[in-house]
């Protein structure tokens, strides 16, 4: 058992969990983050659309639309702020006949009655002039100017690492195995040992009703529903411009076709229900689905770029909405639980909800000395060539080209290990500065990135992971197994 | 900005080969820019033997063929650059690149040769479902490691494709001690040499499955087990064939990509069967000066045949940075084929002041015996030759004879037929 | 007589080759060849069958950081003393530099043959 009380302990670093700490960690207090992984930004903030909803697609009331309107309106700043990606690239929703027009009427409204600036309904003769590979049974679409797209991963690094640097700690494969009441204080049960705390932010993903359900009598249920996807090499960039989608329908919004925010193509994802909150495979019926479903909104999608395909969990609570605070009979104990899909858009506005919600209960005050900025990891090849010279000459490794489809530098992947919180896996690494992320996935970069982690971790190169222990690349030495 | 009358990049057996032969035909200002700390490229890794026996008429590791061709490299006195990545080049032939020492270098070239090979197809591309543990490498990652790094990927092993590197891997895995279960290949025949399926896969009793592919993969840390089913011929898996292989390992050699990214940037026209640049019989792409060789103009099964390619490139880099007329204009004859072969390599045919008998080289796309393969301008026969047989894994070639191709000016096209030889 | 099948590896073509062997372990017939080279391939393979094994070996002191160098069986050995050579290699490791063609183990495994470098170790 540790000493430390700490005032708040998250669980989960994922992108709530850690929108939550940043924000909180403009208050004086003690703050840690535990994550079951062995880095930030392991469960559902991983896989997702990287969407930034304008948010006419939440029902009109409900929380969802609330923190999505608003989480979208912070992203511009904050991405300055904090110094990620973020591209107001704007959302289209494609309507596929005539029969379905009410339908997009009353989306329209809805996102009118949400606040959603700019939105309007668009011809197909002006639909050709914003996406000309649109499908010829478009007949007409809701145009969302305010629509974005982030990358989750340096969004969600971003906010931990501004956390960390005003004060919050990060506890890593720290899996939460219990939650028990103890006087006026909490007590949080890990596989690394207890810790005491006067508030506990739930912010676990598919796993929040497990805690929830731990100290409040009203239970919830959050289901893994799981999405597929195809990311095409950025030579199929510029495909498409804007975020496309169809008409929503009862399984989710369906498939989507978007840029990311690093000029490649993203397509998907399916929706199915699972019951296994950790299953992210994928399936040859989802990744055929896929195939059907986009070719209804855009035609000759060259899927034949696809670099990789995988999937990610949404946590979709019963009721389709986020659960938001204190249950009444867990003082102390606040949820974000069934976060899904606008979940990336609403984070900022979450965390920054629930820190002052947290800040009122304890009565913390604000510190003096927040540093509301975080500098990214730096390309240097976006630099001009006088200064990438006088750099190389300070720092050698940033004329390394290391993995050579993204052109990442050893310096760049030393960077990234050398962050809080930082890479210590290659995965670790890949999300970080994108070693590995291109087109032939690590095949040539993934032995170097290994080298480099085992140099700065002072660690044998036979210990380096692909995603956190039990991961190792390499089983033995030759004759020696 | 230093200039050169040619630089080559990218220092595998196809760069060495073509500076070399830059240098042999006369040119004293070269540059090779190679990525990697040591010359040689891929070869390096390939530890195996079968290399140089058209080259050498003796049979060679990679890295020794590697070295007998660094050494002559070296006697050249050509400038070369280590660890260097080129970034780009521009239309007017300079080329940006990057490395630890010099930082950003610009180079201005008058003739540049490409030569930077080629990569695996990942296992993103092959779109295998399920987990996405560690385990799953290419082959030639897995080459690297144990060759390079003496280090072993895996214990148990399942290898997808039966290409050349799956099955020496197959082979190089099993003698480090691990547990080859078995390769499994999609196509109905094997993209690999005879050679290498009686000496890495029989000589282990490792099984081959022809018409079969990798359907899941299991495992959430690391490969814990993959299944594989029997294809049908749409190559679709077979439902109910499936067999579970318990395993930590799984290996792919599904194919090679040419690497063209700086090829694609420089905006010269892109072959789309070969994923290689168009070229003529000088070797030269779309862009003028800017000459192709080895893998990344077509995968290639021999280093002897990229070397000798490469040298054709070389020698045209040199003469057209030494501005030789012939490369000033040029009247291109278009090469066509006949549907049983994919592509060739030239795809056009240039006359004008040629020297040397013209090799096309080409690959069919299914497996063919007994079949003759002849060369047409028109009616007039360049060339013929009789196969007894012709698969998709091996690289074919026809030599058009420089004298019969110096009595055919005015012929609109050169043909490539396949028919049976009775 | 007993029967053994082989497949040629002289060409693409890829002879499926019967040999019929006599009860002494003569070579009574090759058939299934289409050219003489099938033939020969096929006595050399039932007689004596033999191949050049590759491997690597451990270094050490190395001033790049390599931790082993390519090897290989300077000629072909029988097929049956493969494993041999990798268990004698096993317990060999080298101080560098290394040479192509350096003898790393002599007479490997009785065969006469040496393993020598294949690649250049600073």
């Amino acid at each position: 058992m540790q000493n430390k009380i700490y005032d708040t302990l998250i669980i989960g670093a994922g992108i709530v969990g850690c929108s939550v700490a940043r924000y909180l960690s403009k208050y004086k207090g003690g703050i840690a983050v535990l994550e079951r992984k062995e880095d930030v930004c392991c469960g559902t903030s991983k896989a997702n659309s990287g969407i930034v909803h304008a948010g006419f697609d939440a029902k009109h009331g409900t929380l969802m639309a609330l923190y999505n309107v608003r989480g979208s309106r912070m992203y511009p700043k904050l991405s300055e702020e904090l110094d990620f990606k973020y591209e107001n690239n704007g959302s289209i929703v494609l309507c596929l006949s005539e029969e379905d027009r009410p339908k997009l009427v009353s989306l329209y409204e809805n996102g009118v009655r949400n606040g959603v600036f700019g939105l309007r309904i668009v011809e197909r003769d002006e639909l050709l002039t914003l996406e000309p590979h649109i499908s010829d049974e478009a007949v007409c679409a809701l145009y969302a100017p305010a629509g974005g797209i982030v990358c989750p991963f340096d969004a969600t690094f971003a906010m931990a690492e501004n956390a960390a640097h005003n004060g919050a700690e990060f506890f890593f494969d720290t899996k939460v195995t219990d939650i028990v009441r103890e006087d006026e204080l909490w007590k949080v049960v890990t596989t690394r040992g207890s810790y005491l705390t006067r508030t506990v932010v739930n912010a676990a993903g598919c796993y929040s009703d497990v805690f929830h359900n731990m100290v409040s009598s009203s239970k919830i249920k959050i289901t893994p529903r799981r999405g597929e996807y195809f990311l095409l090499d950025r030579t199929a960039g510029g495909y498409v411009s804007h975020t496309i989608f169809r008409l929503p329908g009862k399984m989710g919004k369906g498939v989507l076709v978007t840029p990311t925010v690093h000029g490649n193509i993203l397509v998907g994802p399916t929706a199915e229900d699972i019951d296994d909150k950790d299953d992210v495979s994928t399936t040859a019926d989802g990744l055929d689905k896929i195939r059907l479903q986009s070719a209804l909104s855009i035609k000759d999608l060259p899927l034949n770029k696809t670099i990789t395909s995988f999937s990610g969990l949404r946590s979709h609570e019963a009721g389709h909405e986020f659960i938001i605070g204190e249950p009444e009979d867990a003082e102390g104990f606040f949820d974000c639980a069934g976060i899904e899909s606008p979940g990336l858009s609403a984070a900022p506005a979450i965390g920054e909800d629930i820190a002052t919600m947290i800040a009122d209960k304890l009565n913390l005050e604000e510190k003096e000395d927040f540093d509301p900025y975080r500098t990214g990891i730096l390309d240097p090849l976006t630099l001009d060539e006088d200064r990438l010279n006088e750099l190389i000459k300070v720092r050698p490794d940033y004329g390394k080209i290391i993995c050579r489809c993204e052109s990442v530098t050893e310096g760049q992947i030393r960077d990234a290990i050398r962050r809080i919180p930082g890479a210590r896996s290659i995965d670790g690494v890949k999300r970080r500065v994108r070693a590995g992320m291109g087109r032939c996935q690590g095949g040539f970069c993934s032995p170097s990135v290994m080298e480099i982690i085992a140099d700065e971790l002072n660690c044998d190169i036979s210990d380096v992971t692909k995603k956190g222990q039990g991961s190792e690349i390499i089983l033995g030495e030759n004759k020696v197994l | 900005m230093t200039c050169y009358e040619v630089v080559v990049i990218g220092g595998g057996p196809a760069g060495l080969a073509a500076a070399i032969s830059a240098y042999e035909n006369g040119c004293r200002s070269i540059l090779l820019i190679e990525r990697d700390k040591k010359l040689g490229g891929i070869l390096n890794q390939c530890i195996h033997n079968g290399f140089g026996l058209h080259t050498f008429k003796e049979e060679l590791t990679g890295p020794e063929y590697a070295d007998r061709y660094s050494r002559r490299f070296y006697e050249t006195g050509a400038d070369l650059m280590l660890q260097t990545t080129v970034l780009d080049i521009s239309e007017d032939k300079v080329i940006r690149a990057i490395n630890e020492k010099d930082g950003l270098v610009t180079v201005k070239a008058k003739a540049i040769v490409l030569s930077m090979g080629c990569r695996e197809r990942s296992r993103g591309a092959l779109n295998i479902p399920g987990t996405r543990p560690a385990g799953v490498y290419s082959a030639g990652t897995a080459q690297k490691l144990v060759n390079i790094d003496g280090k072993m990927p895996g214990k148990k092993v399942v290898i997808l494709g039966s290409g050349d590197i799956g099955l020496i891997m197959a082979r190089r895995m099993t003698l480090e001690g691990a547990k080859v279960l078995a390769v499994v290949e999609l196509m109905p025949y094997s993209g690999g040499l005879k050679r290498n399926i009686v000496q890495c896969l029989e000589d282990f009793d490792i099984p081959l499955y022809l018409s079969h592919t990798v359907t899941k993969v299991e495992g959430e840390n690391r490969v814990e087990a993959v299944t594989v089913s029997e294809v049908d011929e749409n190559r679709k898996p077979i439902q109910g064939t499936e067999i579970r292989y318990e395993c930590d390992t799984l290996l792919l050699s599904c194919g090679l990509i040419p690497e063209n990214e700086l090829t694609q940037g420089l905006g010269a026209s892109m072959n789309k069967v070969t994923n290689g640049p168009v070229v003529d019989s000088d070797l030269e792409t779309s862009i003028p000066g800017v000459f192709a060789c080895g893998n990344v103009l077509h995968v290639h099964d021999l280093v002897d045949f990229v070397s000798e390619e490469a040298s054709d490139a070389g020698r045209n880099a040199a003469m057209y940075a030494a501005a030789e007329p012939r490369y000033k204009v040029k009247t291109k004859i278009p090469v066509k084929f006949s549907k049983e072969i994919r592509y060739t390599v030239p795809s056009s045919v240039v006359l004008a002041g040629i020297s040397e008998d013209i090799k096309l080289r080409f690959r069919v796309g299914n497996i063919y015996r007994y079949k003759k393969v002849t060369a047409l301008a028109g009616d007039r026969v360049l060339a013929k030759k009789i196969r007894k047989v012709m698969t998709p894994g091996e690289m074919e070639e026809i030599v058009l004879p420089i004298g019969k191709l110096k009595d055919i000016k005015g012929a609109l096209e050169i043909t490539i037929t396949v028919e049976d030889n009775d | 007589m007993t029967k053994k099948e082989l497949t040629c590896i002289g060409c693409p073509m890829g002879c499926e080759i019967e040999v019929m062997l006599e009860d002494d372990g003569r070579i009574a017939s090759v058939t299934g060849n289409t050219c003489r080279r099938g033939d020969v391939y096929a006595r050399k393979e039932i007689e004596a069958p033999r191949r050049i094994v590759t491997s690597t070996i451990k270094v050490t002191g190395s001033l790049e950081g390599a931790s082993c160098v390519s090897c290989k069986t300077e000629t072909d050995i029988p097929k049956e003393k493969i494993f041999d050579v990798i268990s004698e290699l096993k317990g060999t490791s080298l101080p560098c530099p290394v040479k192509i063609g350096d003898i790393v183990l002599s007479n490997a495994a009785g065969t006469g043959v040496d393993v020598i470098a294949t690649s250049n170790v600073r």
